[in-house]
């Protein structure tokens, strides 16, 4: 089996049968990493760079780790030691990189489209860690191995997602995703918060917490990028609080067996009550290890998986 | 020098002409226009004739709405440069906007552009010159002094004037001086950001968006002001449902307000965008489906008085970045005729309407004696040929740029000879 594309661009371009198989790869990589001797020879010989042009701790360090765990080499490159502070255009660094011949770059970047812009230039595989406001393909593959591996199914069950659905880039690759799976999203914020159309994407909208989680069997949480409030985007942190954080108070309104997701970092008391975070429902933990077994699972079915 | 133009079918809106007419040209100015024309024997030689069977003859295209770059970014279009690609997509005059470099905000910018157009002897250019000194939407330029220096229209294009005060003593003193004042209408703070129209294509690909309310609040501000002074204005690059709607009922009303759209706003949509193509950015973004309906009915009811390039040339410098950090602009001289003819062709509007939207009409918003063919008047023809096939290559162009949405269609339709004061600046058959 192998996927349709060369690239992972987005969940967008995505089949339903390329997911199932790179959930299914993925499942057998978590073991790997439960190992003593966490390595496996896959991708021997192998480079990788990880162009980060926008920061990131997580999911630098997840692609890093899944890709010294298949035995590949990883470069890493950050955008305060990239020459791009020096003027140089994402075009030209992207030239010099292919020039050096890796086999996959997995980049980041604060703009919109920068992972396409790269494709159309560059003959090697690009797998996008996150675009602007646009797709985060292996979160939402993350997401969905978690949702899998807890609940057994992802088809027909019913999925919250609050917060900033306008700026997320994980809501989008989510509802793309959860959505072909078959499952039902509702998102939920204040309006401002909810770029125009979106039910078209396929989810039910609501601006109330307790409609977003009534029924849900998976509640996902955005973090709030405070510095919006700048935008007006909302009043205060403490008023969003008050409206949108998930609560003990609020979680006794969903189901007994409601499970709770955050792509992270979180904002203790923001969006999330540090006793839900941290509590038995929370699969927040969950979500960051199962990041690295999604990641080796596209690195092997890209670079490898002959 | 006589030319004598044989057999074409002459459209001519000025003098509600639409029929096969000869037409003789002689020093610079249309001599006759009429049924077989005679020429005496020993005047054969003296004669050029062009032989127009099957083609259209029409007056001159004129293009409002065009970015020259010169002064200040000659690497991207210089009056040269983008007065050849005037002669090739069939205009014989253009209006260039003043956000150059310095900004054409005083007699010897219009003076130098003047110079550099004579320089050039391709289309005639005409400069509009800036509302405010620096398009910084504060203090007015000097309108008297920039009009008898060869300046036709004000405008801060590619800068909204914010400050309602200012907009009305521009409209105001534009009046006196029986000069139009050209409005880029946008209310920035809730355009701000924005690459992109505001809708379903956006949150899609989760770029911030322009709303179109961001355009239609200030054209409702113009209209209001207009209105109130007893003034007139020109509405700049048309994009929405709510301008068109606007538009309509001011002019229902009898307010003496104008328009233009350009030929992108009724050939492409906020769709073209999914690629994240940097041609497909520009200012007022690509709207939706039926934004793009309501100006093709627009044109067709006459809302829209004008088809406007809104020529606007970016290098690979800007262009080739990404998508939110990209320059907004499409160049549009070489293609906008081409492209407005498939208006014709899908039977929205009739060729009538199309040249008194590309020659009559922007030659009256501009009080310019260009327009019309009628014996005397200055000989800048436009022949067409409505039926020539071609493909747009970007690499063929005459402007210096290449940021053209349209690289690679096939097109119907082309200005096939481009005569400018009795003189053929441009020929392809």
């Amino acid at each position: 089996m192998k996927l349709s594309k060369k690239n992972v661009l987005g969940i967008r371009d995505l089949s339903k049968e390329d997911i199932n198989l790179i959930l299914d790869t993925a499942e057998s990589f978590v073991e790997v990493s439960t190992r003593t001797i966490k390595k496996v020879p896959t991708l021997r010989g192998k480079t990788i760079i990880n162009f980060f042009i926008e920061a990131s701790t997580r999911t630098r360090t997840s692609f890093e780790i899944a890709g010294k765990r298949l035995s590949a080499d990883t470069v890493n490159i950050s955008a305060t030691s990239s020459s791009m502070i020096k003027g140089e255009t994402l075009t030209d660094t992207a030239k010099t990189l292919e020039a050096m011949n890796p086999d996959i770059i997995v980049i980041r970047h604060s703009a919109v489209g920068a992972p396409h812009m790269l494709a159309r230039l560059i003959k090697q595989s690009i797998i996008n860690a996150g675009d602007g406001a646009h797709e985060h393909p292996t979160q939402a593959l993350l997401d969905m191995l978690t949702i899998r591996n807890k609940k057994g199914k992802i088809a027909g069950l019913k999925i919250a997602i609050v917060g900033d659905i306008a700026h997320s880039r994980v809501a989008r690759s989510n509802i793309l995703g959860l959505t072909l799976m078959g499952a039902q999203v509702t998102v939920c914020g204040p309006a401002m918060m909810m770029p125009r159309d979106v039910e078209k994407m396929g989810v039910s909208v609501t601006y109330t917490m307790e409609e977003a989680i009534k029924d849900a069997d998976i509640i996902m949480m955005l973090r709030i990028q405070l510095e919006r409030q700048n935008e007006n985007l909302f009043p205060s942190d403490r008023e969003y609080a008050q409206n949108y954080c998930l609560t003990d108070r609020n979680i006794q309104r969903a189901k007994a067996d409601v499970l709770v997701m955050h792509p992270g970092p979180i904002n203790r008391g923001v969006e999330i009550a540090p006793d839900i975070a941290d509590g038995v429902k929370s699969l927040i933990l969950k979500q960051v290890t199962n990041g690295v077994a999604v990641r080796m699972a596209l690195l092997y079915l890209l670079a490898g998986g002959e | 020098m006589k030319l004598l133009l044989r057999g074409g079918r002459v459209i001519d809106p000025s003098q509600n002409i639409d029929a096969e007419l000869d037409i003789l040209v002689e020093n610079g100015k249309i001599a006759s226009l009429d049924n077989n024309i005679s020429i005496q024997e020993d005047d054969t030689d003296k004669i050029t004739t062009l032989d127009c069977t099957n083609v259209i003859i029409v007056p001159g295209l004129i293009d409002m709405h065009t970015h020259l770059r010169e002064p200040g970014h000659e690497y991207k279009e210089t009056v040269q440069s983008g007065a050849s690609a005037a002669i090739a997509g069939g205009f014989t005059s253009i209006a260039c906007m003043p956000n150059t470099n310095p900004v054409n905000d005083n007699r010897s910018v219009t003076e130098f552009i003047l110079k550099q157009a004579r320089h050039a002897d391709m289309a005639h250019i005409y400069p509009v010159a800036a509302i405010s000194k620096g398009s910084d939407g504060t203090i007015l330029t000097e309108f008297g002094d920039l009009k008898n220096a060869g300046t036709v229209a004000f405008s801060d294009d590619g800068q909204p004037v914010t400050n309602s005060l200012l907009m009305r003593s521009a409209l105001e003193y534009g009046y006196s001086l029986d000069m139009p004042i050209i409005s880029h209408c946008e209310e920035m703070s809730l355009s701000a950001g924005g690459s992109m129209n505001e809708g379903f294509v956006s949150t899609e690909l989760g770029l911030k968006g322009i709303p179109a309310i961001a355009e239609d609040i200030m054209v409702e501000r113009d209209i209001s002001l207009a209105e109130y002074t007893n003034t007139s204005v020109h509405i700049a690059h048309v994009s929405t449902i709510g301008s068109v709607r606007a538009i309509r009922e001011a002019k229902q009303r009898g307010i003496r307000v104008t328009s233009e759209t350009a030929p992108h706003y009724f050939t492409l949509t906020d769709d073209a965008v999914r690629e994240f193509s940097t041609n497909t950015k520009v200012y007022p973004p690509l709207r939706s489906e039926k934004d793009m309906e309501a100006i093709q009915e627009g044109l067709q009811d006459g809302t829209i008085d004008a088809i406007a390039s809104d020529h606007a040339p970016h290098s690979s410098i800007e262009k080739d970045v990404e998508f939110e950090y990209a320059a907004s602009g499409i160049i549009g001289l070489e293609t906008s005729l081409s492209l407005s003819l498939k208006l014709v062709d899908n039977g929205i509007i009739s060729l009538n309407q199309l040249i008194e939207k590309m020659s009559t009409s922007p030659a009256r918003i501009l009080r310019i004696r260009k327009g019309t063919l009628s014996v005397g008047a200055d000989a800048d023809i436009t022949v067409i040929d409505q039926h020539k096939t071609w493909t747009v290559n970007v690499n063929d162009f005459c402007s210096k740029s290449r940021n053209c949405p349209f690289h690679g269609w096939n097109l119907k339709g082309k200005a096939v000879i481009t005569i400018v004061g009795g003189v053929i600046k441009y020929k392809e058959i």
